[in-house]
């Protein structure tokens, strides 16, 4: 693709929500708008690269995709005095709004969706991705993604959810949906970083992205403020975080000079300036102490505190150098937060590197009775992680093979079961080596 | 997330069935394949051909061996399977339920987590 096409490309996917929101303000009907949007953006993708990109794309994507309306108005007979409408309406004022890209993502992420349908039809009607790209990207047929996106969109019509900003006493719960949607695309385009075939729409850019756009239309909410330097501390690690082959690399033994350096800069201030006013001045030994600034300002989110979590581990040049201090009490403050089992279990992380790793498995013997960590995989592989510091290796290996069975990613099995083959008895025939 | 349902089939409770059973069953499927189809979680489904058809290959000193019939013998075998692509394992469960042959006495649907995808699916 050619820096041209990429251009056109960026440029469109700029445009379209913004046109979907004019056009959805004229006429309503967020679904026929939607559909509307998508053909013109593929008819700018055919034309503009062969005739030029018009002088203003915005208003000739309006025309194009107001001609679509009309036309599918036409298509269907019974619609005639809808057509009369659309066409009195097509010359209307063009009524510039900073804040569609923000009212269709409520709109997208409607409660009455479920995440999944959130997620594609975000993708969509503000990611400007087209059905194929959205289809592509979460490995499913063209024609599975088609028929999610036009269920969601069915949905929110049956909702009767409108084109507008949430009211005041609904912000902040209907903010809180399009936040977890945005880190659900991150996360499916982070983890799903194995198989060579890197197509452009990488869920994790994409994420980030939207982000982007949420934060500089809103700079003055601190969790989404963390959720992008959330995104931008985790994404940071990238390189590191899996090897040439696809093998996954922990943490501590990233080579931390394949971070990037500039996301973390970006991500570390960030989340400091959300953090609140004592985060910004620099802690006893001149780490960014973001403890102080947390107390400071309550009540903080869980973004903020998964943000400065992942800061601290990015400010720490080495992986000894990690404030483990800091990153458990951030931890307790997230648990009381946002009570979850999957933050304890990364406490009981922090807090064996204080205290040794008896007192991580005194935690982790804490979760055992919670049903929704039952048979986690995630707590046996901690677990086995510090019995092996323990020393008791015989245990050690056992708890490694019962998370490699229980994961579901081929990845995390093949780091799972290297850690287990690694702690064979010396009795034992050795190990096969993996040729790969 | 992505399960397969695999149907496994037993001839010996198949051919218990009368004609109506077997036609609701086969019925069945048809409904199936609508409401994941419209859900939007159907990835793909394929009937398999009747064990005595399969052959095993094994490569042994470098030569391929092959022998026919199944990989193990056993009562039962795999029929079929759906692909799916759903929300949740529970979902993935709710799924299974509405396959037909799952309420058959004597059979079942296993509902198996897809660990990773390669391949085109749009064909």
């Amino acid at each position: 693709m050619t820096a041209g096409e990429h251009a056109t490309e960026d440029l469109l996917r700029e445009l379209a929500p913004q046109v979907l929101g004019v056009l959805v303000r004229r006429h309503g009907r967020f679904e026929e708008c939607e559909d509307a949007v998508q053909e013109a953006v593929l008819a700018a993708v055919v034309q503009w690269p062969a005739e030029g990109v018009p002088d203003n794309p915005r208003g000739w994507l309006v025309t194009i995709a107001s001609r679509r309306l009309v036309d599918q108005a036409r298509s269907d007979s019974a619609r005639r005095a809808r057509e009369v409408r659309v066409v009195a309406q097509e010359t209307g004022p063009e009524v510039p709004d900073v804040d569609d890209t923000l009212a269709l993502l409520f709109l997208c992420c409607h409660a009455s969706l479920t995440p999944a349908s959130q997620t594609a039809l975000t993708l969509r009607a503000v990611g400007g991705l087209t059905t194929a790209e959205i289809a592509h990207a979460f490995l499913v047929p063209e024609a599975t993604m088609a028929a999610r996106i036009s269920r969601a969109k069915q949905r929110v019509r049956a909702a009767g959810s409108r084109f507008a900003m949430p009211a005041p006493h609904e912000w902040q719960e209907r903010l809180d949906v399009v936040l977890h949607v945005l880190y659900l695309i991150f996360n499916e385009g982070y983890t799903a970083t194995s198989g060579g075939d890197l197509h452009r729409t990488d869920l994790s850019h994409e994420a980030v992205r939207l982000t982007r756009t949420v934060h500089r239309r809103l700079p003055e909410d601190g969790e989404v403020a963390g959720l992008l330097a959330l995104m931008l501390l985790t994404d940071a690690r990238r390189a590191a975080r899996v090897t040439p082959s696809g093998d996954l690399v922990p943490l501590a033994d990233q080579d931390r000079a394949l971070w990037d350096g500039d996301l973390i800069a970006e991500g570390v201030a960030l989340v400091t300036e959300a953090m609140g006013p004592g985060a910004m001045s620099p802690g006893v030994d001149s780490r960014v102490d973001l403890v102080t600034g947390a107390m400071e300002r309550p009540p903080l989110g869980p973004y903020r505190l998964q943000a400065a979590i992942a800061a601290t581990h990015a400010s720490a040049e080495r992986a000894e150098d990690t404030d483990w201090r800091q990153v458990h009490v951030l931890y307790r403050i997230l648990e009381r937060v946002a009570p979850n089992p999957m933050v304890t279990l990364n406490r009981a992380i922090a807090l064996a590197e204080i205290e040794g790793p008896e007192a991580g498995l005194g935690l982790l013997a804490t979760l055992d009775g919670d049903d929704r960590m039952a048979g986690h995989h995630r707590l046996h592989a901690v677990r086995a992680h510090l019995l092996e510091k323990t020393g008791d290796l015989a245990s050690a290996r056992e708890h490694y093979g019962r998370a490699a069975r229980g994961t579901a990613s081929l990845a995390e099995r093949r780091y799972l079961e290297s850690r287990a083959r690694r702690l064979r008895a010396p009795a034992d025939p050795p190990a096969q080596e993996d040729v790969t | 997330m992505k399960f397969v349902l695999n149907m496994h089939m037993n001839p010996a409770v198949w051919e218990s069935l009368t004609e109506d059973e077997r036609n609701e069953v086969m019925n069945g499927h048809s409904t199936f394949m609508e409401t994941v189809t419209a859900s939007g979680e159907m990835i793909m489904t394929q009937a398999l051909a009747d064990p005595s058809q399969s052959a095993v290959v094994r490569v042994r000193g470098g030569r391929p061996v092959v022998t026919d019939g199944p990989y193990l013998e056993a009562k039962e075998y795999l029929g079929g399977f759906y692909l799916i692509d759903c929300e949740t394992r529970e979902r993935a469960f709710e799924l299974a339920a509405l396959i037909p042959d799952a309420k058959v006495e004597g059979m079942g649907i296993e509902v198996r987590p897809v660990m990773f995808s390669a391949g085109r699916l749009d064909v």
